[in-house]
């Protein structure tokens, strides 16, 4: 196992005290060193958004780009050099706001790359905005009279995308989110992990007892391979009871590097060796 | 000796298969080809028209008066017949009918069918069109390979009993341009791309950028490189940043309309300094615009498009021979600069087939200035500000104990989010600096066309190149004293030429395929010089010299 201290970044945590952010930045180290995966072949990328300046409190590879915009470089860095492990790690509006259609498109090709969304059901850095995923009803510091959008369930429209990994975790299980984590790394293909995170200081709803209250683990006869009954799984999510686990899994689909044409030999594009001349033959059809 | 053939019609009745086969067959004659297609937004019906421009000397742009009309249908004799020389000759098949006195009917589709399909008569007429100028040789074989054997050999014999069609009017001799090549803007592009070793291409369909990605698609598999159909041109250009961050050469590509989409990333490729080279393929607009025409209208747009302030490289290409090169330049300085640099090129450039000498590949190197990460005994400084502005640049997972951090928001030499004003300042002029380093080391000047003692200096930028060069030629002719600068290069904008010969004439005119001249602007403000006319166009079609020198002679 690698030592959990040389992923310790000497970067500042900006976080407020009490998020759950935190623990999830320390399941994604504990999963990575217990995997002996090393600081160099981890790559964190992100978008905008509290959660995604966890590329800054882990020493690994990081892209901190644009809002919404975290998963066109994540697949493309998968694609080009695929001895990378790839983590996107982002919020609920940066994954399912801005870069809704990413996220869609994403599924469709299924790199083989881990996305952990930090749900808090609520905007952080702009301070309390409705998100995607907030209740409807909900009032916010932008929706004074209450969200009127039914919230999205990323979940369902995952597996209906055809999703091969779909699992959901909560912050304050540090160690189910670890387990989950892990699973997902070892899962070949694009693999999802919306993670339930009380938000202190903007959502006032969704606590860490909100959550508390509400989940339950996965049945141990639960079968994640049943497609449609995942979908079902998936849109339980309120008063009756929030299931974790993997809700669905599917192995052996291929990924997007198994298909391609040029990638399925396993070649790393980035090791590419090219000279100018290795393109004259190019020229011959314009003679 | 130049000759200028209109083949006009409307969509689908195959016009632009025996185009490319009679510029094959004059290319292998021995005659420079100057080509270009003016088609409207439609898959069916309109009129379209191709121009084929030959001679014995090298053509750099298009012309409108006409030796030949190949009219598919009775618009295009009506659409361009004034245009027609007066000892030029119309062919038309039988049944258009048309009161014109340069008409010559010919049995084309009757002697299509007798070969076996009436869709042949293109065919018939290429050959009747290459009997007329007595162009004689083995041409079956260029005849597109592409198409099923039994319509090929339906072609051929079209084409052989075109030749029985009409008499020889000329003997036309070519020279020997077997080390020529006749290609278009865009394949150019793709092409310089492939040899400058782009190994990651992300782009989303639009017209008329389309073609540079459907080339490097086709040659994917062979070269050994990625090129993804992104769902949008926000995604298509994260990719490529993501990609290039990686270590890839990445390349993206879109119109304006696609570009305006990517215009955040733009920012992203600066502040992160990840290499991004970005095609902008111009068409009129605003917004979806004329979709399938041309207009060079996003130079002031890209100037300083994105927010904030960060260095970037804006180039422009002024025929599908500067186009290889030009590419494969910007890859290079993309890479050198770690930062972003805009190919501006058009419609006009991607759909002119251009005879030219073979690329030189004996002088092409690339230069990736990847750091290996010797003597690094410390924490990696992604942003470690350095004299030049070019931090050292390491490939995340390809140094033992090392990772590569790189951010959107400011950030301190680790890569670090900061707001310390002190970081900020010496961050933003490492960045800034790079740009006074590309002044003085890979600036090009523009090209000048014309004598040292000039009263009516032309600036212009891009596909105009040939016009202007061809207008200088005429407008020296006729006894005016006329100078041109053909920018490639446009910003940083280079000005010593500039300012050397805007002391010498006394009357400066931009010739610009946009509304308000876009580099008239940038050049007074760079210098503070004014342009003393404009000749501004913006219908959608290429200016030809023949308009430039008509506007000259108006103002003098």
């Amino acid at each position: 196992m690698i030592e959990l201290k040389s992923f310790n970044s000497k970067d500042e945590i900006t976080w407020c005290p009490g998020c759950g952010n935190f623990s999830i930045l320390d399941s994604i180290k504990e999963a990575v060193a217990e995997l002996n995966i090393k600081p160099e072949k981890l790559m964190m990328v992100s978008g905008i958004g509290q959660a995604a300046k966890t590329p800054h409190y882990i020493r690994a590879n990081g892209f901190n780009g644009l809002h919404g915009r975290a998963l066109p470089p994540a697949q493309a860095i998968k694609m080009v050099n695929p001895e990378l492990n790839v983590i996107v790690t982002s919020g609920d509006g940066d994954a399912y706001g801005e870069g809704g259609n990413h996220f869609i498109h994403n599924i469709r090709r299924n790199l083989d790359i881990i996305q952990l969304v930090h749900n808090n059901q609520i905007y952080g850095l702009t301070k309390g905005q409705g998100s995607p995923t907030t209740s409807r009803g909900q009032k916010t510091s932008m929706q004074f009279e209450g969200v009127i959008s039914e919230p999205l369930n990323p979940l369902a429209l995952a597996i209906a995308a055809g999703a091969t990994f779909v699992a959901r975790s909560f912050s304050g299980n540090k160690e189910h989110l670890k387990s989950i984590i892990k699973a997902a790394i070892n899962h070949k293909g694009y693999a999802l992990i919306d993670i339930m995170q009380p938000c202190v200081s903007f959502n006032k709803i969704n606590t860490f007892k909100w959550y508390k209250d509400r989940i339950y683990n996965l049945d141990e006869n639960y079968n994640p391979n049943d497609k449609g009954a995942a979908i079902i799984k998936a849109m339980e999510f309120g008063d009756d009871g929030i299931p974790i686990g993997i809700l669905y899994k599917e192995e052996g689909k291929p990924t997007f590097n198994d298909i391609h044409p040029v990638l399925r030999s396993g070649k790393v594009m980035v090791d590419r060796k090219w000279s100018p001349i290795d393109g004259e033959k190019f020229v011959e059809e314009f003679m | 000796m130049k000759f200028n053939l209109l083949i006009g019609g409307s969509a689908g009745q195959g016009m632009d298969t025996v185009c490319m086969f009679l510029e094959k067959v004059l290319k292998k004659s021995g005659f420079y080809v100057f080509s270009n297609k003016d088609y409207m937004s439609r898959v069916r019906g309109g009129h379209n028209f191709n121009l084929i421009r030959f001679g014995d000397e090298p053509i750099y742009s298009h012309d409108e008066k006409l030796d030949l009309i190949l009219a598919l249908d009775s618009n295009t004799i009506e659409f361009h017949k004034d245009r027609l020389n007066d000892n030029g000759i119309i062919i038309a098949d039988e049944a258009v009918k048309c009161d014109e006195s340069r008409l010559i009917s010919l049995p084309l589709q009757k002697a299509a069918k007798d070969a076996g399909l009436s869709m042949a008569f293109t065919f018939v007429a290429a050959g009747a069109i290459l009997k007329h100028f007595g162009i004689k040789g083995e041409f079956e074989n260029l005849i597109s390979k592409k198409l099923p054997e039994q319509t090929r050999n339906i072609n051929i014999k079209a084409f052989r009993k075109g030749g029985e069609l009409l008499e020889e009017k000329f003997n036309l001799i070519g020279k020997d341009l077997s080390k020529h090549i006749i290609i278009n803007g865009n394949d150019a592009i793709g092409l310089g791309a492939l040899v400058g070793g782009v190994s990651f291409y992300s782009a989303y369909p639009m017209t008329p950028a389309t073609s540079v990605m459907t080339y490097l698609s086709k040659k994917s598999l062979e070269a050994g490189i990625i090129v993804e159909q992104a769902e949008d041109e926000i995604s298509a250009i994260n990719m490529a940043i993501g990609a290039s961050y990686a270590g890839a050469r990445a390349m993206t590509g879109s119109s304006g309309g696609g570009v305006a989409l990517m215009v955040e990333a733009f920012g992203l490729a600066g502040i992160t300094e990840t290499p991004l080279v970005v095609i902008d393929s111009q068409r009129p607009g605003p917004a979806t615009g004329l979709p399938t025409r041309t207009e060079q209208s996003d130079l002031s747009f890209l100037l300083t498009a994105s927010q904030g302030e960060f260095p970037r490289v804006v180039l422009s290409v002024r025929n599908a021979e500067d186009a290889f090169y030009q590419t494969f330049r910007a890859l290079n300085i993309a890479d050198k600069y770690q930062t972003l640099v805009v190919l501006l090129t058009d419609q006009y450039l991607a759909d002119s087939n251009i005879t030219i000498p073979k690329f030189f590949f004996e002088e092409l190197k690339i230069e990736r200035h990847i750091w290996d990460g010797q003597g690094l005994d410390e924490e990696y400084k992604r942003y470690k500000v350095t004299e030049s502005g070019i931090s050292p640049r390491l490939i995340p997972g390809k140094i033992e104990g090392q990772v590569v951090l790189v951010d959107s928001d400011e950030h301190t030499e680790y890569a670090h989010i900061t707001e310390e004003i002190e970081v900020r300042n010496s961050q933003m002029e490492k960045r800034m600096r790079k740009l006074d380093l590309f002044i003085k080391e890979d600036i090009q000047e523009p090209e000048y066309f014309g004598g040292e003692d000039i009263d009516i200096l032309l600036v212009g930028w891009g596909s105009t190149y040939g016009a202007i060069r061809e207008a200088v030629e005429i407008l020296n002719n006729s006894g005016l004293k006329v100078g041109a600068l053909s920018f490639g290069d446009i910003y940083p904008l280079p000005d010593k030429l500039l300012r050397k010969y805007m002391a010498i004439a006394k009357k400066i005119i931009n010739v610009e395929q946009n509304f308000t001249g876009q580099l008239g602007k940038l050049i007074t403000q760079e210098t503070g010089l004014l342009m003393n006319g404009s000749i501004l166009k913006y219908d959608g079609r290429q200016i030809s010299s023949r308009e430039i020198v008509t506007r000259i002679n108006k103002e003098v």
